[in-house]
């Protein structure tokens, strides 16, 4: 499951990803992060099995913590099934079968490459 | 031997009983009983390709406004076409951007929105004649509104491509698509097996005349296109835009590169004789190309390795001992689907073949452009003044003084460029009042160029990296000079 945490000026100082980690003896896999002057965000993936009690945890650590439903979108009225975002997304979303463009939306990790790869425009990522 | 003619076709066509059958299906039917056989049992192979087909346009008659204007230019949705003809004829190409919106809209656009039914702002503005008085036009109009809207494109159907990839440490953003950097990926465009051309490769079939699918319409082959290379052939093609179906025609832009257009191309090959049986079994593993390194920024693009579309189409090609995935740019999906629509429309005697009236040419050549003179960094290049790993800065200093430059290459025994000192690493040393040797201070990691690349792809380098100058290497990386930001300069004042 991926997470979108947020961190304001308090928690952004604190190591809560590696507490998290040795507190709840589970493995987290950081997507993509950024650190503000007096903020933070995080986008992570968790164990699935023990999401409810790692979410949890992170939030007692003055995190604010948003499950990410909403993955790569594709437009198949505008789709033309080319292909252009096959060799570009790095988990490997998008496959050929039958001659047509399949998404496989459960892998996406929000990266959000391949939207500025379509020729066709076809692919959004909704804000979450 | 059996052998017919494109007439005996027709009339096969005419009382239905043409067998027509898709250039997917041919290949297993010559497999299966051969070609001298398969000329008895077929009359008629359709095939097809959809992709981004940057040559492409539609010439417009706008009808005569009153007080009539001879338009000297003219806009449609801001996208300018052109009007250098008569006075209410003009050109609009799908590459040519909006004067508002920039790349995210273009020529393509503004002739998909028509044949969507859209209304789309015409603006022309002139000089003023006896004949044409009016200066300026706006007015809005619809596809129905003019009087021909006649798509005509130099250059279609590319029967085989370069395929693409990127040697460079940077994403790059091209008309073939995104290349991901140190050979992310690669890209390919036509559709192989099923493009026309390479079912017809003499083109005996495919010439001047030859009635065509086009975006939905009947169209019509004008000729050989330009850049026109077998076995790299193109066609010049031409129908009425009005009969058009947006289904086969979709703007699309390339991000970083502008707007194309995907146009939908089929093309009928009678089937003749057991030659033409033959040529419509080829596979796409017959067909080879080669994977261009678009990292170099040349003409000549280094050629990475050969390749064929049965490789291409795996979706992994190998490159220097790593797989590397493969994104097509062309959509088989469609492709298939017009072979499929042309199929249907010659069984249920819709759509008839022609016979060629003149073929395009088998040889053909591609010359590069005749260019006043290429500066390379060879031309400009100044001496090297190297110093050895070891030199203390004191001479270092007085080198750079008595010769009067400010970059000191510094090299190993072999002449191998290890780092660069400059003028102001050496003030900075003596500041801090360090004055050992200059392996401690100079930098190790240099950018530089080689003495072949053009003259603005070293400026490019000066600029990106904000930097005066550059070693000149060869591919052992010795130093054969420096190029520094004067030395162009001097090129730039030569010219003025």
């Amino acid at each position: 499951m991926l997470l979108h945490l947020k961190f304001d000026s308090k928690s952004v100082r604190e190591p809560v990803i590696s507490k998290t980690t040795l507190e709840k003896n589970t493995l987290i896999n950081i997507i993509r992060g950024s650190v503000g002057a007096r903020e933070g965000e995080l986008v992570v993936e968790i164990d699935d099995s023990r999401a409810d009690e790692i979410i949890e945890y992170i939030k007692g650590k003055g995190v604010d913590v948003t499950k990410i439903v909403e993955r790569i979108s594709k437009d198949d009225e505008r789709c033309v099934h080319c292909g252009a975002c096959v060799s570009i997304c790095p988990v490997e979303v998008f496959r050929i079968e039958e001659f047509r463009i399949v998404a496989d939306q459960d892998r996406c990790i929000r990266c959000g490459i391949c939207v500025n790869v379509c020729p066709l425009s076809a692919l959004e990522l909704p804000r979450f | 031997m059996t052998s017919k003619t494109i007439d005996e076709i027709n009339e096969k066509i005419s009382d239905g009983s043409a067998v027509v059958v898709t250039a997917e299906e041919m290949k297993e039917i010559v497999e299966e009983v051969g070609a001298e056989e398969a000329v008895k049992q077929v009359d008629v192979v359709t095939t097809g390709t959809f992709g981004a087909m940057c040559s492409s346009g539609v010439f417009f008659n706008f009808g005569h406004a009153d007080p009539p204007i001879k338009m000297q230019k003219v806009w449609m949705n801001d996208v300018e076409a052109y009007t250098g003809v008569a006075a209410v004829d003009a050109y609009l190409g799908v590459t040519q951007i909006s004067e508002k919106l920039g790349i995210e809209y273009g020529g393509a656009h503004v002739i998909e929105e028509l044949v969507r039914g859209k209304e789309i702002e015409l603006r022309a503005t002139a000089y003023g004649t006896d004949c044409y008085p009016r200066k300026e036009l706006v007015t809005e109009i619809t596809l129905d509104d003019v009087n021909q809207a006649e798509m005509v494109n130099p250059r279609n159907a590319y029967q085989r491509y370069k395929a693409a990839t990127n040697s460079s440490n940077k994403i790059l953003k091209t008309y073939m698509g995104t290349l991901l950097p140190n050979f992310g990926n690669v890209t390919f465009a036509g559709t192989g097996e099923i493009s026309p051309l390479n079912n017809d490769p003499e083109y005996r079939t495919i010439g001047l005349g030859t009635r065509i699918f086009l975006c939905g319409a009947e169209g019509y082959v004008i000729g050989e296109g330009t850049q026109h290379a077998p076995p790299f052939g193109t066609l010049m093609v031409k129908g009425d835009l009005k009969e058009m179906d947006p289904e086969y025609m979709r703007a699309c832009v390339f991000p970083g590169y502008g707007v194309s257009m995907f146009i939908g191309i089929g093309i009928p090959i009678p089937i003749l004789d057991a030659e033409m049986a033959k040529f419509t079994a080829i596979r796409d593993r017959d067909i080879e190309t080669e994977i261009l390194d678009y990292g170099v920024p040349r003409r000549g693009r280094p050629v990475v390795r050969k390749v064929n579309y049965e490789e291409l189409k795996s979706g992994k090609v190998e490159i220097n001992g790593e797989e590397v995935r493969v994104s097509p740019l062309s959509s088989y999906s469609v492709a298939r689907k017009i072979m499929e629509e042309l199929k249907r429309r010659i069984e249920k005697g819709e759509f008839y073949l022609s016979e060629p009236i003149k073929r395009i040419p088998v040889k053909s050549e591609f010359k590069p452009m005749r260019q006043k003179e290429i500066v390379v960094v060879r031309n400009l290049m100044s001496p090297a003044i190297k110093i050895y790993e070891g030199t203390e800065i004191v001479s270092a200093s007085k080198l750079i003084i008595e010769k009067g430059v400010n970059h000191l290459p510094v090299v190993d025994r072999e002449g191998k460029l290890r780092g660069i000192v400059t003028s102001w690493d050496i003030a900075k040393a003596v500041a801090k009042g360090r004055l050992e040797r200059v392996d401690e201070i100079m930098t190790k990691d240099v950018v530089t160029v080689g003495a072949e690349d053009p003259i603005e792809f070293a400026a490019e380098k000066l600029k990106r990296y904000n930097i005066s100058a550059l070693p000149v290497i060869d591919a052992k990386k010795r130093v054969l000079g420096m190029l520094t930001s004067e030395d162009i300069s001097s090129l730039i004042a030569r010219r003025g």
